[in-house]
């Protein structure tokens, strides 16, 4: 080839990089769009998905009292998110930015109708990251139900997230030292899951057990109500992890692919290990099922291929099952709606698994440059360590001192007529 | 004037209803109830957590009869509610001291 030929060629490949590098934090319609979207659905999965769930499986008159928790904490969470949330998360502080953001965003103060974060506006990224911020404190909900005096709760919802959710945040996603280490959580394996498991017990644990567990049955009083939440749950957790590739492209595709794969076969694991050892198959442990695979995949859904989402998916159906019967049958713990079990253990798992299984051998969308299975791996247990114990010792503190400000759980008699009478002065039904 | 109250299971109601409305019987009150004889319960099991219900939905058939007819009435309900099988219910008669229609004030036999 001649000199000319090559100059030519260089000079067009170099021109056709152009509209990459110029659209770099140019608004891109389709990511946005898609994110609006994500916002949506996830937001849905907490009003009403989760609510929904939750609800069904107290009794009847604690019905209320679940929806009002998951409804007051989508207000709280998304002020608390508004005031100094999201700079605690994503903003960078001067000095301690590997552990915490910076308060220079108070009140959204740096951001406007034109802010960009990538090729999406700030406002799109902001409300992204609000619904994830709500459904934690919201998973959290689970650990104390049937028990936890109302002001108690918004007190904690309030403090934990700031002691927890939003260092946690800003340690893997926010510019923090997980994060720095390469550590792979796509949607929240430990920023959403672990932590919300975590916590979950610790305020099962220092709660206390609910009047007559073990002894006396509390089933769920309506089934059907948990069924339709736990759709929703499903349909919601695309936007959840197809929404946290920020963009409308093949990664997206790839995580809700791989999502819906992780959630349908973690359901029949379930079912058919619930066929084998009680010899019914049940609809509250296909579902359950759902929400180990759902949870699982999360942290590694950007990461993983096909092959990986099926491994997750056994593994989330067969380990969470087994530490559900642990927690309720050995330790007699009264997580009440097993959080911990399905979303501690989950995102555990989850977050481990993606160090494996990002590697392109599996299908996954490869390991960093230099970094082997056993490198990512170890990466990822650090991280799962660091925020267990993070959250544990947390959690522990946020609960002392929110029961010094008024006091935890409701009183005997209180528990034994219902939270919906005695918080809320409201009846589920009036049949 | 005799109750004659009857626990019988809940997908036979029809066919003690249609019997007793042969017999000329033109009022009778259900009652949703719960119990246990030496009919076992079931077990339902959620997440692990199992609990044995002993209690199964009955219902209590309350009719209030002259003492004449309550022969028959036993007779209908037992034919008619039987299926040979544990569970299928009991039936107890009570004495009534007094009966009135609210309706007309009619009082006694007159009220039934």
């Amino acid at each position: 080839m001649s000199y000319k030929n090559y100059k030519t060629i260089l000079i067009s490949a170099l021109l056709c990089l152009l509209p990459a590098i110029a659209t770099a934090d140019e608004l891109n319609g389709a990511d946005t769009s898609w994110i609006l979207t994500s916002t949506a659905l996830v937001l849905f999965m907490t009003i009403p998905g989760l609510s929904l769930f939750y609800a069904g499986l107290v009794r009847s008159k604690n019905v209320l009292s679940v929806l009002m928790q998951c409804f007051a904490i989508t207000c709280v969470a998304s002020i608390v998110w508004l005031i100094f949330g999201y700079s605690m998360s994503f903003s960078e502080h001067p000095s301690l930015n590997q552990w915490i953001g910076g308060f220079n965003n108070l009140f959204l103060s740096d951001v406007t109708r034109e802010s960009m974060s990538g090729g999406i506006p700030e406002t799109v990224f902001v409300m992204f990251q609000m619904t994830f911020a709500i459904i934690t404190p919201a998973l959290v909900i689970g650990g104390f139900a049937e028990r936890m005096k109302f002001s108690a709760m918004l007190w904690f919802t309030v403090l934990w997230m700031t002691v927890v959710y939003f260092p946690v945040c800003h340690w893997v996603w926010g510019g923090g030292w997980l994060g720095d280490k390469g550590t792979l959580d796509f949607a929240g394996g430990l920023v959403v899951h672990i932590t919300a498991g975590a916590g979950a017990l610790v305020a099962a644990i220092v709660l206390g057990k609910r009047n007559g567990f073990p002894s006396t049955p509390l089933p769920p009083h309506n089934l059907t109500m948990s069924i339709t939440g736990a759709g929703m749950l499903w349909v919601g957790w695309f936007g959840f992890n197809g929404g946290s590739a920020l963009a409308a492209n093949g990664d997206a595709g790839m995580a809700i692919l791989v999502t819906h794969i992780s959630a349908a076969i973690a359901s029949l694991t379930w079912m058919f290990i619930e066929w084998i050892k009680y010899g019914k198959p049940s609809v509250l442990g296909i579902v359950t099922g759902m929400v180990a695979g759902l949870g699982s995949i999360t942290p590694a859904s950007g990461f993983v291929g096909p092959m990986g989402a099926i491994v997750i998916g056994l593994t989330a159906g067969v380990v969470c099952f087994t530490a559900t019967n642990f927690m309720k049958r050995t330790l007699q713990i009264d997580d009440s709606l097993d959080v911990f079990p399905v979303h501690g253990v989950g995102g555990i798992i989850g977050t481990l698994l993606a160090g494996i299984f990002v590697a392109s051998q599996f299908g996954g969308a490869g390991l960093a440059d230099g970094v082997s299975i056993a490198d990512q791996f170890g990466v990822q247990l650090t991280a799962v360590i660091a925020v267990l114990v993070w959250t544990l010792i947390a959690t522990f503190i946020v609960l002392k001192v929110t029961n010094l400000i008024c006091g935890l759980r409701v009183k005997d008699e209180q528990e034994r007529v219902g939270l919906d009478i005695t918080q809320h002065e409201e009846k589920g039904y009036n049949m | 004037m005799k109750l004659v109250t009857a626990i019988i299971k809940p997908f036979k109601l029809d066919d003690v209803r249609e019997a007793l409305t042969e017999q000329g019987i033109q009022g009778l009150t259900v009652t949703e109830v719960k119990g246990f004889g030496r009919q076992k319960g079931h077990t339902e099991l959620y997440r692990g957590a199992e609990y044995v219900i002993d209690f199964l939905p009955k219902l209590k058939i309350e009719i209030a009869v002259s003492s004449e007819r309550v022969q028959d009435v036993i007779e209908a309900i037992t034919k008619t509610a039987n299926t040979g099988k544990i569970g299928d219910g009991k039936i107890f008669i009570t004495n009534i001291e007094q009966a009135i229609r609210i309706r007309t004030g009619e009082t006694g036999q007159d009220a039934l």
